[in-house]
């Protein structure tokens, strides 16, 4: 293949692992409600709901709080933003990628948190007493999550020699013993953690909670309205299957393209879609199990999270 | 485990749903021109409940009607915390002289294009609390009134077609 | 004449017309003329650290201008880079400081705002700092110490011999110390402050001057020259003494942990264009010296000494931003983040010195470079906040976060470039603190790979290091979403800050000029590579490779496989940023955004009083880091006379001291007291003592020069 055709098939595989995204992260919410629905003995509402509250909230009108400034009005568009460009730089489909060394694990784990802090931010700007403890709660979540999610990305790169997402993902798939190595298990158990308390789910947060003072994630975006708020809806759909979807090619890469044909690619993206609705399946059933924890338990989790990230690390040392 | 045999033994506890109502019709007893269906809000309304005044009686209707038997859910409605994620309210009750305020403070925080939902007699002409020392009236009488749901209280079925009507599902 | 000589010139010379001028200009002109002043010398410190950086070298001897021997100046690219790095500082604080000490701003008065509530905050309405001004950072002796203070920074990293250093550190030192105090007369906390930075830096001072000495007499000479020669002829023992004594020394000027507690206290009650300075641009000096002794003259040393900088940095890094986290004074929070920081840069240069002493060079000089780099960036975010800091105390007199609030609106400018600054110092992307915070990391990941079988110690200390630098960043974000989104956004939570107004012209253009070096440093970072290399080189235990491939836009280190892209990161976030709100636009089809009240639950008016403070914001990370803070609480519960049954007010006031100082000080300082108490016996006024006195000496003196002549 000739180098522009390479390039073209790069951008290709990029354009679809965004359209993927985008137009799979509300279906993929719908599917976990879905899930939850049929455990609870419900009909449920359809996979396509959240879509169909989307459009619905793009009808409508948006609102802004007195006394609000820019940061409120901006905040949905930075989380927004800072979403795609990691679901753009992210290999989900294909470990050839046109924005390859753009950013590695670290920038990706950064840009997720530069979202929590616009959001945590319009929160604060909002001025109401509901947003400001959501901010509070949000950012103490991410803040404790950070060192766990980093130390399980050292625990993964530290083995490869590079923090490069593509690269993590060829060496698994080259030596695919690898994934069942200690460390990589440790660090899996503690991204799986990250993951909750990152996207929001339970024990962390109740994402269906109607009761503010419980809240962590809707008590940020209580005052928004309309089409801010699909922007947030759709961005926080599309951070948990960023995050899942990270989750499942770190530690599970089979079926991603290593070229960019486009045989390989449409392959990989059945294989993608299939995964991510195993895990939010999974993810829906666990939270059927669990009740929303008291928060100032969250901390322990956490603790013990960075406990498994510690030990993913130093095992990945002692047994390399 | 035990949530699991449970789950399993409970099975599907949703009866099976009723035939839509015709997209023109209105809810019964709606003397306005009923709920019409309005386009934005095809298939998914959310709804932000306001007590003005209930006997508690609609809320336990509005819970049942949510609940696994009747699971409003599988229509679009949903319940959400605040009135600026909602398209409709659900107000039950007469409306009491502390909460008139609230009530239209609540209207006014709901984004446009928004429907009032009134639930239960009360909500209608204060029923039996009609003459009350504290009642300022019926819902009507505070904000516009759009769908009416009659009822002491509703049934979930009734005030379920009623919901019906606005997301037209 | 050389580049370097030319800005060696300009600062000396602007120096002496700062320190005349100030003096003799009349009150009106003088903020001007500081400020203009600062802002010369400040230039001559970028001119002679660029070209420095460019590869030029200088130096320069002049025989029998100080009394101990002669003053010799030398400048290479380390020089270089913390000339630039003092420089470009003052640029920005000089401009700054010319609205900041100008007339007008309520900046100079007591902010004695937590006692009293909020809706006493009125305000006087007599301008309180136009009277107490004067006396304040616009006297006479502050603005002639000013242009002052930023030549001795600037040529402490240019003095090559032991004796020019230490009589320049303490130049540098003492004109601080008058800027420290220069409001003193209006508030009695700048005293106490006073008197904390004037024991600890000479404390300091005390330390590096006995490891020099030592380090000199060892090598048989005071030149650094001489120094860089004789360190080889040192036993081990006295290269470790005179380590272990300069890292004091230095430490205590860049404010490690335990030796930080005059920061909090100084860099809260000074000027805030002084705090600027000495936060942004003193602090780095430690760093400084740390590097020029440690890795220079020393030429490195064994593998523990690496560890005891990488533990000391990372005690200071979490403890930092810990306190940082929870307090609420913004200037204190400004002065903990620096320790914070300067806690990053240790754990940098403490890795480094571990690798180097392992014979890896290539990621020993990746972790130097990541610390000069994190120490360049601090610079440019803590000026840019600090500047911020006291546009705000200008505007209000506050810097109590919980009475703040709403400036978003009132001042846009100074909110925006502040956002900026906390953007960097949140180690954020597409910020500044983030790309070396970036290479920091990647530097301590990779060493597991790199040094192939790694030692016990570092295969514990190093995840321990990743584990500290990752919870700091953490902590670091919930800190500045704090200091920003409590102190600018949402509604004024008192009067005087419902009535702020935005600066004057010369204060947005200094917060300006440090915005844009923290968007140059976060965008094009790999511009750094050269210098950096170039500085590496002088360091004789790193000094392998260039640590930052400079291949075009993305970063990339030597020996790592690792590469970001800061400037693509950010073109991404705005392309996508752009996309998404044209998008949006076009559904929104024109209708605006309607404009309604808060969402209160229905209830009455929402009250400011209702908001979040800064102090309930940290609340659940008091709460979880409990056993190291120990917050204090108050509660006070005022019932009604008629009945004690009903309550007329609950006030809860919570204080989070300092615990390393409340633990290790008072001991010390007790001492310190009962040493001096027993000493007064010696001086009880008699004169027939003092005769006595003088003879003992006298006779000790000729029995010393008879024996040793
Ligand atoms: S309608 Fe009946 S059930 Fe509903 S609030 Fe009124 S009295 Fe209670």
């Amino acid at each position: 293949m000739t180098a522009s055709g390479l390039t073209a098939g790069a951008l290709a595989a990029t354009a679809g692992q965004l359209a993927l995204v985008v137009g799979g992260a509300p279906l993929l919410v719908g599917l976990m409600r879905q899930v939850r629905a049929r455990l609870e003995g419900r009909a449920g509402a359809g996979v396509g709901q959240p879509w169909r509250d989307l459009r619905k909230l793009l009808g409508k009108e948006a609102i802004r709080p007195d006394g609000s400034s820019w940061v409120f009005t901006m905040a949905p568009l930075l989380l927004l933003a800072s979403t795609l460009v990691i679901t753009a730089v992210a290999p989900f489909l294909s470990t050839v990628s046109p924005v390859e060394g753009v950013a590695d694990l670290f920038a990706v784990v950064s840009l997720l948190m530069l979202g929590t802090v616009a959001l945590a931010l319009a929160g604060l700007d909002t001025g109401t007493a509901f947003g400001g403890m959501g901010a509070s709660r949000a950012v103490t979540v991410a803040a404790l999550a950070e060192p766990t999610i980093l130390l399980a990305v050292f625990a993964l790169s530290a083995r490869v020699g590079s923090s490069n997402l593509a690269d993590i993902v060829e060496s698994t798939l080259t030596t695919p013993a690898q994934v069942l190595s200690p460390a990589s298990l440790l660090a899996a158990v503690a991204f799986a953690v990250v993951i909750i308390a990152e996207a929001g789910r339970l024990p962390v947060d109740n994402p269906a909670t109607h009761l503010e003072l419980t809240m962590i994630h809707e008590a940020m975006v209580l005052e928004y309205a309309g089409r801010d708020l699909a922007m947030i809806e759709l961005a926080s759909a599309m951070r948990l299957t960023v995050l899942l979807g990270l989750g499942a090619n770190l530690f599970m890469p089979w079926g991603i393209a290593t070229t960019v044909a486009p045989l390989p690619l449409l392959g990989a993206a059945v294989v993608f879609a299939v995964k991510l609705g195993v895990l939010g399946a999974g993810l829906a059933v666990f939270e059927v199990f669990v009740a929303k924890w008291r928060l100032f338990r969250v901390p322990e989790l956490l603790a013990g999270s960075f406990l498994f990230g510690l030990l993913a690390v130093s095992a990945s040392f002692f047994l390399a | 485990m035990s949530v699991l045999r449970k789950i399993i033994r409970t099975g599907r506890v949703a009866e099976s749903a009723p035939q839509a109502p015709p997209a023109s019709a209105d809810a019964e007893g709606a003397d306005r021109s009923g709920p019409e269906p309005v386009a934005p809000l095809s298939g998914s309304v959310q709804l932000r409940h306001v007590d003005a005044g209930s006997c508690n009686g609609c809320e336990l209707e509005i819970a049942s009607a949510f609940g696994p038997v009747y699971d409003a859910e599988r229509y679009g409605l949903r319940l959400v915390a605040s009135p600026r994620h909602a398209d409709a309210l659900l107000v039950t009750g007469p409306v009491t002289r502390n909460m008139a305020d609230p009530l239209r403070k609540t209207y006014e925080a709901t984004p446009a294009p928004r429907r009032v939902v009134a639930v239960g007699d009360c909500a209608l002409n204060c029923g039996v609390f009609a003459g009350g020392h504290g009642v300022e009236g019926a819902v009507a009488d505070v904000i516009p009134v759009d769908v009416e749901v009659p009822g002491c209280p509703p049934t979930p079925d009734v005030l379920i077609a009623a919901l019906r009507g606005l997301t037209g599902r | 004449m050389s580049l370097i000589g030319a800005g060696l010139g300009v600062i000396a010379w602007g120096a002496i017309a700062g320190v005349t001028l100030g003096a003799l200009a009349p009150s009106r002109a003088r903020a001007l003329v500081a400020g203009v002043l600062t802002s010369v010398v400040g230039a001559g410190g970028v001119l002679a650290g660029l070209a420095a950086l460019g590869g030029q070298g200088w130096s320069l001897t002049v025989t029998d201008l100080l009394p101990l021997g002669a003053m010799t100046l030398a400048v290479d690219a380390l020089s270089g880079a913390f000339l630039l790095l003092v420089g470009a500082v003052a640029v920005a604080v000089g401009v700054y400081s010319v609205g900041y000490t100008g007339p007008g701003g309520r900046h100079g008065a007591e902010p004695d705002a937590t006692s009293g509530d909020t809706t006493a905050l009125a305000g006087p309405s007599s301008e309180p700092g136009a009277a107490g001004h004067a006396e304040g950072a616009a006297s006479r002796t502050a603005q002639s110490a000013l242009p002052l203070f930023v030549a001795a920074m600037l040529l402490v990293p240019a003095a090559a011999s032991v004796s020019t250093l230490l009589v320049l550190w303490e130049l540098m030192a003492l004109t601080s110390l008058v800027l420290v105090l220069a409001e003193h007369r209006l508030r009695a906390s700048v005293r106490d402050a006073g008197l904390w930075y004037a024991g600890m830096t000479h404390a300091g001072l005390v330390a590096i001057m006995l490891g020099l000495v030592v380090f000199a007499a060892g090598a048989g000479g005071e030149s650094f020259t001489a120094l860089r020669a004789g360190s080889g002829d040192l036993s081990p023992g006295t290269r470790s003494l005179v380590f272990v004594l300069i890292f004091i020394g230095f430490g205590s000027k860049a404010g490690m942990v335990p030796l930080h507690v005059w920061l909090p206290r100084a860099h809260s009650e000074a000027p805030s264009h002084v705090s600027a300075l000495m936060s942004a641009a003193m602090v780095s000096l430690g760093l400084y010296g740390l590097i020029r002794v440690g890795f220079d003259l020393l030429g490195g040393g064994p593998h523990w000494w690496g560890l005891l900088v990488l533990t000391v940095g990372g005690l200071s890094a979490l403890y930092g931003v810990l306190q940082a986290s929870v307090a609420v004074d913004l200037k204190r929070l400004l002065a903990y983040s620096t320790t914070e920081n300067v806690g990053l840069m240790l754990i940098g240069v403490g890795a480094a010195g571990m690798f180097a002493a392992d014979g890896n060079r290539i990621l020993a000089g990746v972790l130097m470079a990541a610390a000069v780099l994190h120490a360049v960036n601090h610079a440019a975010f803590k000026t840019l906040l600090f500047l911020g800091a006291g546009s705000v105390l200008r505007a209000t007199g506050l810097r109590d976060l919980d009475l703040l609030g709403g400036l978003a609106r009132r001042m846009p400018v100074t909110t925006a470039l502040f956002a900026v600054g906390a953007l960097g110092a949140a180690a954020l992307p597409p910020g500044n603190g983030f790309v070396s915070e970036w290479v920091l990391l990647q530097g301590l990941i990779h060493s597991v790979t790199a040094t192939g079988s790694p030692s016990v110690v570092a295969a514990l200390s190093i995840p321990l290091a990743v584990g500290v630098v990752a919870l700091t960043a953490g902590l670091g974000m919930v800190t500045f979403v704090k200091a920003f989104g409590v102190g600018f956004l949402a509604r004024p939570r008192s009067t005087v800050a419902a009535a702020a107004s935005e600066s004057p012209l010369t204060m947005r253009a200094g917060m300006f000029l440090a915005a844009a070096a923290c968007a140059g440093l976060a965008l094009a970072p790999a511009t750094a590579g050269a210098p950096l290399t170039r500085l590496l080189r002088v360091l004789p235990s790193v000094r392998d490779g260039a640590p930052l491939a400079d291949s075009g836009i993305a970063l990339r280190l030597a020996g790592i496989a690792g590469s970001m892209s800061p400037l693509l990161i950010a073109l991404g976030l705005l392309v996508a940023g752009a996309s998404v709100a044209a998008l949006a636009r076009r559904v929104a089809q024109g209708r605006p955004r309607r404009v309604a009240q808060a969402w209160g639950s229905g209830g009455a008016r929402l009250d400011p009083r209702m908001e979040y403070t800064a102090t309930s914001f940290a609340e659940p990370l008091t709460r979880v880091f409990d056993d190291v803070l120990r917050p204090e609480h108050d509660i006070d519960v005022t019932p009604y006379v008629e009945s004690r049954y009903l309550i007329e007010s609950v006030r809860f006031r919570q204080r989070v001291p300092d615990r390393l100082e409340a633990r290790l000080y008072p001991p010390l300082l007790a001492a310190a007291t009962r040493w001096g108490q027993w000493s007064r016996r010696l001086a009880n006024g008699s004169v027939h003592r003092y005769l006595a006195y003088g003879f003992v000496g006298l006779l000790s003196v000729l029995i010393v020069v008879g024996i040793s002549g």
